[in-house]
């Protein structure tokens, strides 16, 4: 009944990431279908917004391209719904706080339900400024989804494990998204650290863009995450025939199914 | 005198708070603590006076303009607060000052800033030159070319500058470069902030280290006309130079305080920087507070002649002082200001920052409304040098500003 929980008993899970409305919105059900069958099991799909501080170039930009062609939350949602008609995969509707903050009072949780979305991730709320949105979610069956950094002391994981639903997302490094080519050092020591103080799932990216990497990730994690690097393809006119074959390529499972 | 505005939870009322990625909390607790051990700290305390006062300038003058009340048609007695008398020209010099004091002080080595105007860029790389720091600027490239003169400046002090091209190209953007900066070198880094906005300390940070704006005001006033202002009015961007005035006066409710937004082109959302005039609460940079913006939360674009003024949001105390009522905000036009500008020069021979020349100029169109023996005091938060270059260039300065 609970689709992230199914994920996760399968073994580890790879977490893809689009930003709604990227290229058009028909392009966004084709992509998002795509990276599913090369193998991603659990979407996110990002909600445009004008002023994204956590996202690096690759994400501002196509952040900006979808809200040029006047892409909203609703618009998400809707092709949240269309995805969600052809796929059970779990889909993380990822966003900053303001454009869910003001179409709050038009019921954003319920529909976000009744459309298909699994949980939430505010990249811009933290664990202070979240009360409100965790009981939203939880009343509308939604789990909040919340980050770890690698500044998150090691009571403060605690915490957060103990709000958090579905999973927990360890962005492993310091600035912005992006493509990256090396984990940061000692990833090993602090995955293990926060794995010893969860009972959540813990999923781990930010910046991953090579097999090895990820390989390396789930090695220590329950998960891995790509973003900008589907991003960067999609932006470079990536069909989604390509970008199914880049999901399998950078997909480290596919060894150990063998 | 309250010493602290902000309640525990970083909120003033329902403004304000933290709404920054997971990565931001642990430096935004690490700077908090700094904070407040620094309200506690003598030595800083009379450290930083120290350097107010031997190398700022401080404390600035009261000026009384009887020429440009006469030429107003006042009647009021009118006294400028002569922030521009500052070195480097504007307020913005308290508060980097206060916070590079405090980068040093926790063993940071490089500092981080966002201009507008430039103002607070050249403060920062001021501040720096002086306390030894490596220093960034992010600036938007609109800003860059209005604001030529303060981008040499901030070079010459050995300052880096980064042109910012993406979204509207002003403060805003400026910003979010900034913090994507800090967000990757916070652990050397101290993030300067040139208001009194963004994610909870740096509010209430940038209110104390401009505050004492207000409390000279207050023993200036008593000395020169024996009461407090009837009212105080000053220009509100950010709002730093404001709250710096306001907040001393806050709980004297008989000061009437008074903040001036710019009103741009015209009432049409993307032509104005009125926050309190076509906003509404929203999330931006880390602060819950007034926002232009449209239905669906995206931040609307704004204009403003003044460079320091274009921004969507606005400080939490402000935006808290409003909705209570305790100050009230109004807006002048962009050509309002600019006459404003010119009057004052040609009057006074004061040459006033176009962002101050918002408060002289709603002082002009309101002066009928203030009594024979009201004192009035009107925020002078800089020196207008910086835009006459764009004021010429755009044919702005004509007829010069007898009426």
């Amino acid at each position: 009944m609970n689709r992230i929980g199914k994920i996760f008993k399968q073994g580890p899970a790879f977490v893809g990431y689009i930003t709604a409305g990227h290229r058009g919105l028909d392009y966004s059900i084709e992509a998002a279908l795509a990276l599913i069958e090369g193998g991603v099991n659990i979407l996110e799909v990002g909600v445009p917004f004008s002023d994204p501080i956590a996202d690096g170039p690759v994400i501002q930009n196509a952040s900006n391209h979808s809200l040029r062609i006047g892409i909203n939350i609703f618009d998400v949602l809707e092709l949240i719904k269309k995805i969600r008609c052809r796929t059970e995969t779990p889909i993380v509707l990822f966003s900053y706080f303001n454009p869910i903050l003001q179409v709050d009072k038009k019921g954003i949780y319920r529909l976000a339900k009744e459309c298909g979305v699994d949980g939430i991730l505010v990249v811009d709320l933290p664990l202070e400024e979240s009360e409100l949105h965790i009981k939203k979610c939880k009343d509308n069956s939604i789990a909040p989804i919340f980050i770890i950094a690698p500044s998150t002391k090691t009571e403060r994981i605690k915490l957060i494990d103990n709000s958090g639903r579905g999973f927990l997302y360890y962005a492993c490094r310091s600035g912005t998204t992006g493509m990256r080519h090396f984990l940061p050092s000692g990833f090993a020591r602090k995955m293990k650290n926060i794995k010893k103080e969860t009972h959540l799932p813990v999923v781990a990216g930010f910046g991953i863009s090579t097999k090895e990497d990820a390989e390396e990730v789930i090695k220590h994690a329950d998960g891995f995450v790509v973003g900008s690097f589907f991003v960067n393809a999609i932006e470079n006119g990536a069909a989604p025939e390509e970008l199914k074959e880049l999901a399998k390529k950078i997909d480290p499972r596919l060894q150990t199914i063998d | 005198m309250r010493k602290y505005f902000v309640d525990k939870n970083g909120r003033y009322g329902s403004f304000g708070g933290q709404y920054i990625p997971e990565l931001l909390m642990r430096p935004m607790q690490e700077l908090e603590a700094a904070f407040k051990d620094i309200l506690k700290d003598k030595k800083f305390q009379k450290n930083f006076n120290f350097i107010l006062k031997t190398y700022a300038g401080r404390p600035t003058p009261l000026t009384e303009v009887k020429r440009f009340v006469q030429a107003i048609g006042g009647k009021a007695r009118v006294f400028l607060k002569r922030e521009d008398l500052l070195h480097t020209g504007a307020h913005k010099i308290n508060n980097a000052l206060g916070q590079c004091l405090l980068a040093r002080e926790t063993g940071k080595k490089r500092i981080v800033a966002e201009t507008g105007a430039g103002q607070h860029g050249v403060a920062t790389a001021t501040a720096c030159a002086y306390l030894g720091l490596d220093c960034v600027v992010y600036m938007g490239s609109i800003d860059m070319k209005r604001q030529a003169p303060n981008v040499l400046k901030m070079k010459l002090l050995g300052a880096k500058v980064v042109g910012v091209y993406t979204g509207s190209k002003t403060l805003k953007d400026a910003i979010n470069e900034a913090f994507r900066d800090y967000a990757e070198n916070y652990e050397s880094t101290h993030y300067c902030l040139g208001s009194a906005l963004g994610p909870h300390p740096y509010p209430e940070m940038v209110r104390f280290f401009q505050s004492m704006i207000g409390e000279e005001t207050k023993k200036q006033s008593l000395k020169l006309f024996e009461k407090n202002p009837d009212a105080i009015i000053a220009c509100v961007g950010g709002g730093s130079n404001a709250i710096g005035i306001f907040s001393p006066f806050i709980e004297a409710k008989k000061v009437r305080l008074i903040g001036v937004e710019a009103g741009g082109r015209s009432d049409k959302i993307g032509e104005h920087a009125a926050r309190f005039h076509g906003g509404n609460p929203g999330v931006l940079h880390g602060c819950h507070s007034y926002l232009l913006q449209d239905e669906n939360g995206q931040v609307a674009p704004t204009h403003s002649v003044s460079a320091g003024l274009d921004y969507p949001s606005v400080g939490p105390l402000h935006a808290k002082l409003f909705e209570q009522g305790r100050a009230v905000y109004s807006s002048v036009k962009d050509e309002e200001a600019v006459e404003a500008l010119k009057l004052l020069s040609s009057t006074e021979g004061i040459i006033p920052a176009l962002e101050s020349s918002h408060a002289v100029a709603y002082l002009m169109k309101e002066i009928k409304n203030f009594k024979k023996n009201d004192c009035i005091v009107v925020n002078l938060s800089g020196r207008g040098d910086k835009d006459l270059p764009q004021l010429f260039e755009n044919n702005l300065l004509n007829g010069g500003g007898k009426e």
